[in-house]
């Protein structure tokens, strides 16, 4: 079975997001084609400091969402702080301040779950290092619809139990190093 | 024909909820509304939206469980203190000027920063000339707005949140703690008036200095946003305040020229007169 071209891309992390995504996000070319949606656990109070991190780092434009704006390709959206980030069916973000999801706000399920709606089989899913377990139940959504669910390598992430998890609710998901995410998520914007 | 079931099931319970009792969330946000009814539906033990929907029609019981999933927002008191800070030393300055003043709280919830507001304007010495309107869709919340019990493990965030917002008292001095509650003062509900109001399908009430309404237009689609902060506009007094959710902003709306942004960093807009 030949994978559908994705039309757009969701990560999640948590405990040792920023080394992990310094690794697979800088070769992401300006005119790379899909949106990237991002969800990496910050404590509440941390006012939008991924995008200006990854913004200077970054070929790709990075930017925190905003609620209600259009999504566009060639562009990185970080979750803001203290909010869930969604995907609505007509490819618009919105942000919310519902209750926590795994003890987390925002929450990997949370995008991957409305994502998944959004997309369907045209959605890439992956998720990265951390030291719980959300993302799992939004990885498996993401296989259900037909997406393709990739874990980075517990073996060698800096937080194994994220990855852990996903890959036992989800073990169909493809298991890849950074290095090999790195060059297969430029291959699927080639696509 | 659509694939997705439960897509199907969210339009058509929406419907009937609007039908039946005239609670509008058409134009609410999908993909939340969506999550909410599922998280209803696997708590209140239902197979599906549509078991949902059929027991919403006929048992009237229901209707309120299921508010509680649609509209009630946990907040804190204070929340993001630095709008607290940016209200307080910037906007009540203009206040004070007036010799009486209305404020209302849109979408109240269960109280928590309605009590913030009569606390701050209280240290501030404008509590006595004020009138503050409380309003949500959900009586539930209303009520609990009009209770002021609040868990007592949640005081300690809302006293740190106090204390960064610049507050002058001790949060202490307004509440008795009994059986794990903290029990605020009834004087602080002295000058508020509760009511049922929705930002959806009612209209102006009265004539606002201040108008705070954080994180529920979040949930709406555009055109609603729209429709809530041209009732906002009508609502405010020449050069009123509105007060936004941290991620909230006026710059993709129809009116975004009818205010100028007051402060933009903690989304407080004043209404340009006119």
């Amino acid at each position: 079975m030949t994978d559908a071209i994705p039309k757009a891309i969701v990560i999640g992390a948590s405990a040792g997001a920023v080394e992990a995504l310094l690794t697979i996000l800088p070769d992401l070319p300006k005119d790379y084609p899909l949106p990237v949606f991002i969800v990496v656990h910050v404590p509440p109070d941390r006012r939008n400091v991924l995008a200006p991190l990854f913004e200077s780092r970054c070929k790709i434009t990075v930017k925190e969402a905003e609620d209600k704006e259009t999504v566009t390709g060639g562009v990185v959206y970080f979750a803001p702080s203290d909010y869930h980030m969604l995907v609505e069916e007509d490819f618009s973000v919105s942000l919310s301040s519902d209750e926590l999801v795994n003890h987390s706000r925002p929450a990997i399920d949370v995008l991957f779950e409305s994502a998944a709606d959004a997309y369907g089989p045209g959605l890439l899913g992956v998720i990265l290092t951390g030291a719980n377990q959300d993302g799992a139940a939004g990885l498996a959504a993401l296989a259900k619809v037909g997406g393709i669910a990739v874990v980075e390598d517990p073996a060698t992430a800096y937080a194994a139990q994220m990855p852990g998890f996903a890959l036992a609710a989800c073990p169909t998901a493809k298991v890849m190093s950074l290095k090999q995410m790195a060059s297969s998520l430029l291959a699927w914007g080639a696509a | 024909m659509r694939d997705n079931i439960e897509d199907i099931e969210v339009e058509l319970l929406l419907a009937a909820l609007y039908q039946r009792y005239h609670y509008d969330f058409r134009h609410y946000a999908k993909a939340s509304i969506k999550r909410r009814l599922i998280q209803a539906c696997n708590q209140l033990h239902f197979s599906s939206i549509s078991a949902l929907q059929d027991a919403l029609l006929h048992e009237p019981t229901t209707l309120p469980r299921l508010l509680n999933y649609l509209t009630v927002q946990v907040s804190e008191m204070f929340r993001d203190p630095t709008y607290f800070r940016a209200i307080r030393e910037r906007v009540i300055p203009h206040l004070r000027t007036y010799p009486s003043l209305k404020i209302w709280i849109a979408g109240c919830s269960t109280g928590e920063e309605l009590y913030s507001f009569a606390i701050l304007f209280r240290e501030e010495g404008l509590e006595d000339r004020t009138l503050f309107y409380a309003t949500d869709i959900n009586p539930t919340a209303l009520q609990d707005a009009e209770a002021g019990i609040f868990a007592l493990d949640r005081i300690q965030k809302f006293t740190e949140n106090h204390q960064k917002s610049g507050g002058r008292t001790s949060l202490s001095d307004y509440y008795t703690a009994n059986y794990g509650r903290a029990v605020f003062d009834k004087s602080l509900r002295s000058r508020v008036v509760f009511s049922d109001h929705s930002l959806v399908t009612d209209a102006v009430f009265g004539e606002m200095h201040l108008i705070s309404c954080r994180n529920v237009m979040i949930y709406f689609d555009r055109p609603l946003q729209d429709r809530a902060i041209g009732l906002f506009h009508e609502s405010l007094s020449r050069k009123g305040f509105l007060g936004l959710g941290s991620k909230e902003s006026l710059r993709f709306s129809v009116h975004a020229n009818d205010f100028s942004e007051f402060d933009r960093e903690e989304k407080i807009y004043q209404r340009i007169a006119a």
